[in-house]
């Protein structure tokens, strides 16, 4: 049932996925979304998952990149500002 | 103006009779070290023929994804006053309507923190501040939200929802989009400031089929003011419009695009069934005729400008909606559709080509709508057709 995983430890299954794939992948709320789904089934709802990415936004652990489209990202000093 | 800066290219944008942006960037430029180098990359560029931006995609501010978009000079040794220029979109207030308290309010924070340099204002409705560096986005987001603007949205989330001037100065306004807009714009707060989407969604409200924020063309949900009843015609102003000499046969008579009027000696009669609402007739004769009483709104969705794929003009949905607070069947029509384009939309694909690629009577079972003749746009051109439900019904 949706609920049963805290949104601090999606938050934290969100920010392993996003690191796991910086600089290969751009990953997108979706498809943190959807990972989160994959991995944990009816334990998460849409909702939980918009809250952990919220948690994981406000704290400042990732931060939202645009390129093409928007994307959670590490933080970092971007390329084009050298 | 310095002597030193040597701009011929951008000189020659001065001259003939219109307002000129190189006129204001001088004015400026004095002042502020960056828009004198916004000046002299703009002449390289002139010079070179090859601009010199690049695109920024991670500044911003804490906790938002949206209403910051990155700018950085190709040629920061060179123009240093411009190696940031980042823009910041600002969230219009509803129709555009500002006291001059609170333009003040901005220029002064604008001042403060950036180039000074505006846009008003951007495509999608909001206040553009032009041109600061990484450091001042915080105090400048900072004094906006002390002072109760907000940023408006960028990337792929909700853009900031906007509208036309609607009741406050139309009697053409067929609902109150200046409340219907503030309303959408509140209630989806984290649509708008935190990223979600495939890719960007823009709604515009219109008051009437007029269409002055050309929400049939440049928005993925388009809401225009519409009646169900009939024009109301006020038949004395008729015969002054004839007595005055003004032709109305020949201006609006004959130019109604499905004839459904006519001039019977200073009468006017119209056979309403056939009215398409195309607004030339109440246009023209504002004194005489006015919109339906029974009045409402038609939802039309899918439009966009051409980027990744063409452009697209949108589709009706909803033939006609009553627009009342608290706006509920509005709220929880977006939701499905938000819900049904987070399941089934590509990276950067607008919901208008996602509808196109599933077809539209998939998407409508999707968001729960029944399928209405006023959705059909054009004839079938597919001469194969299935009807595979009554085969199973047999």
């Amino acid at each position: 049932m949706a609920g049963e995983i805290s949104v601090e430890q999606l938050a934290d299954e969100m920010y392993g996925v996003v690191a796991e794939n910086a600089g290969m992948k751009k990953m997108k709320a979706g498809d943190l979304t959807k990972a989160m789904i994959a991995k944990f089934g009816d334990q998460v709802s849409k909702q939980d998952c918009k809250s952990a990415i919220k948690l994981l936004i406000d704290s400042g652990r990732c931060v939202y990149g645009y390129y093409g489209g928007s994307s959670i990202e590490l933080p970092r000093t971007e390329g084009a500002a050298n | 103006m310095s002597d030193d800066l040597k701009i011929p290219l951008l000189d020659e944008l001065e001259k003939g009779p219109w307002p000129s942006f190189v006129k204001d960037l001088k004015t400026l430029a004095p002042k502020k070290p960056m828009v004198r180098d916004l000046l002299r990359q703009l002449e390289k560029s002139y010079q070179d023929k090859r601009g010199y931006w690049k695109h920024g995609g991670l500044v911003g501010v804490l906790g938002y994804g949206g209403g910051v978009i990155g700018r950085y000079s190709a040629l920061p040794d060179e123009f240093p006053g411009v190696s940031h220029f980042h823009t910041i979109r600002v969230h219009q207030p509803s129709g555009w309507f500002y006291t001059s308290e609170a333009l003040n309010e901005l220029m002064d924070i604008w001042d403060a923190h950036g180039s000074g340099l505006l846009n008003m204002h951007g495509s999608t409705g909001d206040l553009v501040f032009l041109g600061t560096v990484t450091d001042e986005l915080e105090p400048t987001f900072r004094d906006l939200t002390a002072r109760d603007w907000d940023l408006g949205g960028s990337g792929s989330d909700l853009r900031t929802p906007s509208c036309c001037v609607g009741p406050a100065r139309c009697e053409n306004a067929c609902y109150d989009t200046l409340e219907l807009v503030d309303n959408l714009a509140h209630r989806f707060q984290d649509e708008l400031h935190r990223p979600m989407f495939n890719y960007k969604f823009k709604i515009k409200a219109a008051g009437c089929p007029n269409d002055c924020v050309a929400a049939i063309a440049r928005s993925d949900f388009g809401i225009i003011g519409i009646w169900k009843d009939n024009i109301q015609v006020d038949q004395a102003a008729v015969a002054e419009y004839v007595d005055s000499g003004f032709n109305v046969k020949e201006f609006v008579v004959d130019n109604c695009p499905t004839g459904c009027m006519s001039l019977e000696g200073k009468e006017l009669k119209i056979d309403d069934s056939n009215c398409v609402k195309c607004m030339h007739c109440i246009n023209l004769m504002s004194k005489a005729l006015s919109v339906g009483k029974e009045r409402g709104a038609a939802l039309v969705m899918g439009a966009k400008a051409p980027i990744v794929e063409g452009a697209l003009l949108g589709s009706v949905i909803i033939p006609f909606m009553e627009i009342e607070e608290p706006f509920e069947e509005m709220h929880d029509l977006l939701e499905r559709i938000f819900e049904f384009w987070d399941e089934y939309g590509k990276a950067r694909e607008r919901i208008g080509e996602c509808i196109e690629r599933i077809g539209l009577a998939s998407f409508l079972e999707q968001i729960e709508l029944e399928p209405l003749p006023q959705m059909v746009t054009q004839p079938r051109d597919n001469p194969y057709i299935f009807y595979e439900e009554y085969y199973e019904e047999e």
